[in-house]
Parts: structure tokens; C-alpha cells; sequence
């Protein structure tokens, strides 16, 4: 054990190197530079050009440029090229927002799916099925923005709701209930549209799994020896066809700091998303960087935590 | 079956043959079962007779339907519109007229752009995953087959110069790099050489030979580190920070989506290596790319292509993502995204901006998942068995 978790650890920092490293390399060598991002500007003089590629290393090699981000990185010092603020804090800052969006779809995800796909497996075959099949693949196949104004003129037509932004401006001065009603009905569209492919996926993935356990042996073998089918279903063949779900608890991390770009850019939602799409826009190298950086190890650290929950769960498996 | 001493006759004088099925003809016989597949694959014609009409129709100095015309007394008519032939010059005349999909902002014709658009989704998805298809069958397949060899510390070192001399030749040390460059390639060869030869270890340059690493261990260090990228943002990062060009788009979401078909090769190459037709080609002294590419390949190429035809589909929807986000092809030219993103601004006055080219992305990508997942379902053995 603890050697695998010594193994793993010294594996996955070198990947964190290596990308780290590609994710510095494709943006400074990238065409075009930062100093570069307004030069009509007449603020933006010979001297103010040189102090700013002077302050952020940017006349330095590459491989002192790469020494110094980390540093600063890692000290907590670097500040975003925009608006010189610390990234950390910025990028925290946008969690937060962000948060609730994905609290809300990653429930709606995990509590939708597990019914209506262990339902479908059950009864495989059968209308509920090819339909709940058929409307998967619907919400894996229609593009996000799309399907996102459907549902702004379903709602905003039939509901009369408020759904952009995060709250309706200028309401401050109104009372707890009306505030709290404004919060969920602006979290509710954009969480909606984040959860609608996850549950698409999950589902048939949930579905598969069961399908696959209710076709073992001993399956079959509870179901002759009369046991009631909905012991069988539920506790011979769900209990086992739920181990590999376990695991996507860490494969859930990710998601956090993901933040969907076009969603967030649809509704105005100041969330990481749109942080990271701005600074790309802006070529912030430190804020794109910082985002690449944390959910790479959002990422490690997922696939880590779901082999070691793997490990706890399925006796079988001993590394 | 001609030969007369290997026919078999049945007992009432009829000539016994071996069934004479082939293994598409089992595929299509499980396939055509599949409805929804089958209507897929239907869909997946009609679009690709379709952008190529796109293409022959909308190009050209003369272009039968001119998508880029403006009319812009003509702006935001509703579909199936008739033209209000007193306002327009005679060369502004639609060909078909009628407005079959409405007009835009513009006045543009939708159904001219449309069929533009078809083109650009349709390339994007094939050239894409083109791409990623033959990174990951050959990535996969060097670390299935050859994933054992080592990589020794003369290659690490040889690799290390080579990259080293690139990054000096792109900065300013022209010569040194070019060294640098000669150094490495020449150890990474003649590594090769005396590792062939090596009966006796050659005592000066032991180190040399030292194994690091194996060449599996490279490729799934490498899988892993590319499954790290959040892959929407890297291909948003590169293409914002590149000039924009379709080809950018093609060629970036093709380098940032290879790993599932090098996973899926490598697994089947690992397992089809220890099989007995495998080992009896290579002891009847078969060529190592004669049994990679006429015996392993075709039998593990299965699984990458259903997750080509899947990649397809979602390479059109990132492609539409990046043009609904203004990174995509610049703006004359028309893409199903950016019809859509430019009718987001009219969603209540001209709703058809924003529907057409949803449903047509919609079915598209529809069409592609049902099909690769008919495709899954009849190439796999196990439900062939039943048969």
C-alpha cells in the first residue's frame, strides 16, 4: 500500500513536470507577445514597453523565464499582467462563483442518473428503455449553446425569470426569501445545462454496468433459487455493479476548476470559465498558466484518489 | 469450390460449399438489425453529399447560390420568404427564388450559407480525427508492440541534444545548435547499431547502454501527460494564440484527441502479441510489418474506429464551440457555429438564425453517435456469437 502511494506519487510529479513544462512551452512559443496586446496605444511608449517586458522576465531566456514562474507560483507572488492582482486570489475568487454551479449539476447529475439507468437495465428492451437511450444521445449530440437558448426562451417566455448574470441588479434592498429565490432561479439554468450531458453519459454508463453484473452467474443463480427479482436486482446485482462508481467520486475533481467556457460566457457568469477565456484573450500568461497548472493536479490527484478508493472497495485488487 | 477433389457432395447429389460469408457480410447482417444505426449511417451520406454539393454550389466567381451576397433590404426574412423582387438589382435575384432557410442580419441567404457551413463541419470532423486516428494507431502500436524494448541512457542523451540543438537553432545560436543537433542524431543511430550487435558489452561505452526506460513506459508517461490538459481550454488556448485558420482547428483538435485510439490499440496489440497465430507467423520467420500491419492491425482496428466515428462527432461539436466563441474561421466564410452565434443576438426577432443551424449541428452529431454505437454494437464478438 504504501508503497504503491510512493510509486504513484513519484509517477505522477514527474507527469506534473512534463506538463508544467509543455503547457509553458506552447505559450511563449506561441507567435506574438503580450507586450504586444494593444500597440496602437500611445500610452504604450518605447520605455513603458521595455519596463514591462523588464518587470515580468520577459527578456530573459526561456528556461529562466520557466525557473522564475514557478517561483512564483509556488511563493504565492504571481500577480495577473492585467490588472496586477495575485492570480491565487483571483482564480479563488472565481471559484467561489463557481462553486454552486457545480455543487448544484454535479447532484443533479449523480441522483438523476442512477435511477434511469438502473431502471433501463432492469428493464432492457422495453419502451423506457430505447427512449431514455434515444434521449442520451440527444443530450450528448446537441451543442451546449444551442440547447442553452432553447432553454432561455422556454423559460423566459413561459417562467418570466431572470436568468442571466449571477443576480438581478439593483434587488440588494430586497428581503432574504425574494434574494434567495433570486440566486436559485439564476444558478438553475446554467447548472441544468451542465448536468444534461453528464447525466447522458452516466446514465448508459450506469445502465451498461448493470446490464453487464446481470448477466453473471450468480445473478442468474439468485433468480433460480427464487429469491424475489427485486433482491436480486438490488441487492445481488446493484451492490457489485456499483464498484466501478465509487471510484468516479475522484474523477469528479476536475470538474471543479473546469468550469464550462461557453456556459459561463452565454449566461455571464463570472466564473473560472470565463476567467480563463478572458485571460486568453488578454494573453495573461500567468492566470492561463496557474489554471492549466491546478487542474492538472486536480487531475492527478482524481485518477489517484479513484485507484486508491478503487483498492478499498474491490478486495480483488491489491497493488 | 471449383477444385474437384475438395468438393464435398451432400447426400441428395447437391455440391457441399463452405458458407460463404464474408465478415462484412456478418457485420451487415448484425448492423442493418440496429435502426437507429442504420439511420445514422443514412444521415451520414445525406450530409456528405450534401457538403460536397456545398461545396460545388457556393464557390467559384459564379457561385449558383452566393452565400457572402448582401441584401441588406432583405435582412431577417423569415424561411420559405419570397423576395420582394422590386427592391433588388437584377444580379441580387436569389437563383432558387425563395429563401428556403430565411435571411440574416444581412441579408444573406441562410440556405447558401448552410451549405457552405456542411463543408467545414464535415472536413474538420474527418481531417481531425485523421489525425488523431494515426497519431494514436502508431503510438499505440509502437508501445504494444515493440513496449518492452529500452530505450537506453545513449538515446535519452542523444534525444535530449537533438531537442536542445532545435531550441538553440530557433533562438540564436545557429551553429552550436546545428552541432548540437549532428551530436544527437548520430549517438541516437549509432546507439541503435551496437545495440543490435551487442553479444559482448562494449566495456567503454557500458553507461551508454544503461536501460532507463522502456518505450511503454514513454508512451503511457506521454498519454497520461496529455490526459492532464483540460482538452476544451488547451485547444481554445492554442487557437486563440495561433493566427486563425481551419487548418489550425483541424490540426490542434486532432494533437489534443489521439489518446483513447493509442489506449485502445495498445491494449489490443498487448493481447493479440501473445496469441498463437501471432507466435506461429513469427515462427514461420513473417516480418515484424507484415504482422503488424496485415495481422494485428486489422484485428485491432475495431474499437478505434467506432471511436473515430464518435470523435468525428464531437470534433464538429468543439468546432462549433470554437466558432460560437469567435475562434474559428475568419469571418466571410460561414460555419454552422458562427451562423449561430452571429443569430444569438436576434434569438426573439429572428429565432430560424439560431434553429437552423442548431438542428442541422444536432443531427449531424446525432447521426455520428448512433452510428458509431451501431458500429460498436455489431463488431463485437460476443453479440456476433449469437447468430
Amino acid at each position: 500500500m504504501i508503497s504503491f502511494i510512493a510509486r504513484n506519487a513519484v509517477r505522477k510529479s514527474i507527469t506534473l513536470f512534463f506538463v508544467s513544462v509543455i503547457s509553458f512551452l506552447i505559450i511563449y512559443l506561441a507567435p506574438g507577445e503580450p507586450s504586444q496586446i494593444d500597440p496602437l496605444n500611445p500610452m504604450f511608449t518605447k520605455e513603458v514597453l521595455e519596463r514591462f517586458r523588464k518587470e515580468f522576465h520577459l527578456d530573459k531566456p526561456l528556461h529562466i523565464q520557466y525557473l522564475y514562474f514557478y517561483r512564483d507560483l509556488f511563493t504565492g507572488k504571481s500577480v495577473s499582467w492585467k490588472d496586477n492582482r495575485p492570480v491565487l486570489g483571483k482564480i479563488w475568487e472565481r471559484f467561489l462563483n463557481s462553486l454552486p454551479l457545480f455543487i448544484l449539476g454535479t447532484l443533479i447529475t449523480w441522483t438523476l442518473s442512477f435511477p434511469v439507468g438502473i431502471r433501463a437495465a432492469i428493464s432492457r428492451g422495453s419502451f423506457y428503455d430505447r427512449s431514455t437511450t434515444f434521449l442520451a444521445y440527444f443530450l450528448i449530440s446537441i451543442p451546449g449553446f444551442f440547447f442553452a437558448y432553447i432553454l432561455i426562451i422556454l423559460v423566459v417566455t413561459q417562467l418570466h425569470v431572470p436568468v442571466i448574470g449571477m443576480q438581478t441588479f439593483g434587488l440588494s434592498s430586497a428581503n432574504q426569501w425574494t434574494l434567495l429565490m433570486d440566486r436559485l432561479w439564476h444558478l438553475f439554468l446554467p447548472s441544468v445545462l451542465g448536468a444534461a450531458g453528464g447525466v447522458a453519459v452516466l446514465s448508459r454508463y450506469v445502465r451498461n454496468q448493470m446490464l453487464e453484473v446481470e448477466s453473471q452467474d450468480y445473478v442468474r443463480t439468485a433468480k433460480a433459487k427464487g429469491l424475489p427479482s427485486d433482491q436480486v436486482h438490488y441487492k445481488h446485482a446493484l451492490r457489485n455493479a456499483l464498484l466501478p462508481f465509487v471510484t468516479m467520486f475522484g474523477l469528479v475533481l476536475p470538474g471543479l476548476i473546469g468550469g464550462s467556457v461557453i456556459i459561463e460566457s452565454i449566461f455571464s457568469w463570472p466564473g473560472m470559465g470565463r476567467m480563463a477565456y478572458e485571460a486568453i484573450l488578454a494573453r495573461d500568461y500567468p492566470v492561463i498558466l496557474t489554471v492549466n497548472f491546478v487542474s492538472a493536479i486536480l487531475v492527478l490527484a482524481g485518477t489517484f484518489l479513484s485507484d486508491l478508493l478503487y483498492m478499498v472497495v474491490d478486495p480483488r485488487i491489491r497493488l | 469450390m471449383k477444385d474437384p477433389e475438395k468438393t464435398i457432395l451432400t447426400p441428395d447429389g447437391g455440391v457441399l460449399e463452405a458458407p460463404k460469408r464474408s465478415m462484412f457480410y456478418m457485420f451487415w447482417r448484425l448492423f442493418r438489425k440496429n435502426r437507429t444505426a442504420v439511420a445514422g449511417m443514412l444521415i451520414f451520406f445525406v450530409f456528405f453529399v450534401v457538403a460536397v454539393a456545398g461545396v460545388l454550389l457556393t464557390t467559384g466567381s459564379e457561385p449558383v447560390l452566393d452565400p457572402s451576397m448582401v441584401r441588406l433590404q432583405e435582412k431577417l426574412r423569415p424561411p420559405f420568404s419570397k423576395p420582394l423582387y422590386e427592391n433588388l438589382r437584377p444580379d441580387e435575384i436569389p437563383r432558387l427564388g425563395i429563401y428556403i432557410l430565411g435571411t440574416d442580419e444581412l441579408g444573406r441567404d441562410v440556405f447558401a450559407r448552410m451549405l457552405q457551413g456542411a463543408w467545414v463541419s464535415l472536413t474538420v470532423g474527418f481531417v481531425a480525427v485523421g489525425i488523431s486516428v494515426i497519431i494514436g494507431v502508431i503510438l499505440g502500436g509502437w508501445a504494444g508492440y515493440y513496449g518492452s524494448n529500452k530505450i537506453t541512457a545513449g538515446h535519452v542523451l542523444g534525444i535530449f541534444l537533438i531537442v536542445l540543438g532545435t531550441v538553440w537553432l530557433f533562438t540564436d545560436q545557429m551553429v552550436s545548435g546545428i552541432v548540437l543537433l549532428l551530436i544527437g542524431i548520430f549517438l541516437t543511430g549509432f546507439i541503435g547499431k551496437i545495440n543490435k550487435q551487442s553479444g559482448k558489452k562494449n566495456s567503454g561505452k557500458g553507461f551508454l547502454l544503461f536501460p532507463v526506460l522502456s518505450i511503454d513506459g514513454v508512451i503511457t508517461g506521454l498519454i497520461d501527460i496529455m490526459l492532464c490538459f483540460p482538452s476544451f481550454f488547451l485547444i481554445l488556448t492554442v487557437v486563440a494564440l495561433l493566427p486563425s485558420s481551419i487548418y489550425n482547428i483541424m490540426i490542434i483538435i486532432g494533437l489534443t484527441s489521439w489518446m483513447g485510439a493509442a489506449r485502445f490499440v495498445r491494449a489490443e496489440f498487448l493481447t493479440l502479441r501473445e496469441m498463437d497465430f501471432i507466435t506461429a507467423s513469427r515462427a514461420l520467420g513473417v516480418s515484424d510489418g507484415r504482422i503488424i500491419f496485415l495481422h494485428m492491425i486489422p484485428n485491432a482496428i475495431a474499437p478505434v474506429l467506432v471511436s473515430a466515428t464518435i470523435g468525428i462527432a464531437s470534433a464538429i461539436l468543439t468546432e462549433a464551440g470554437l466558432s460560437f466563441l469567435g475562434f474559428g474561421v475568419p469571418p466571410p466564410y460561414a460555419t454552422w457555429g458562427n451562423i449561430l452565434s452571429n443569430g444569438k443576438n436576434f434569438l426573439f426577432d429572428a429565432p430560424w438564425l439560431t434553429f437552423v443551424p442548431g438542428i442541422a449541428i444536432l443531427i449531424v452529431v446525432l447521426a455520428f453517435n448512433l452510428f458509431g454505437e451501431g458500429l460498436r454494437d455489431a463488431l463485437n464478438p460476443k453479440l456476433r456469437e449469437r447468430l
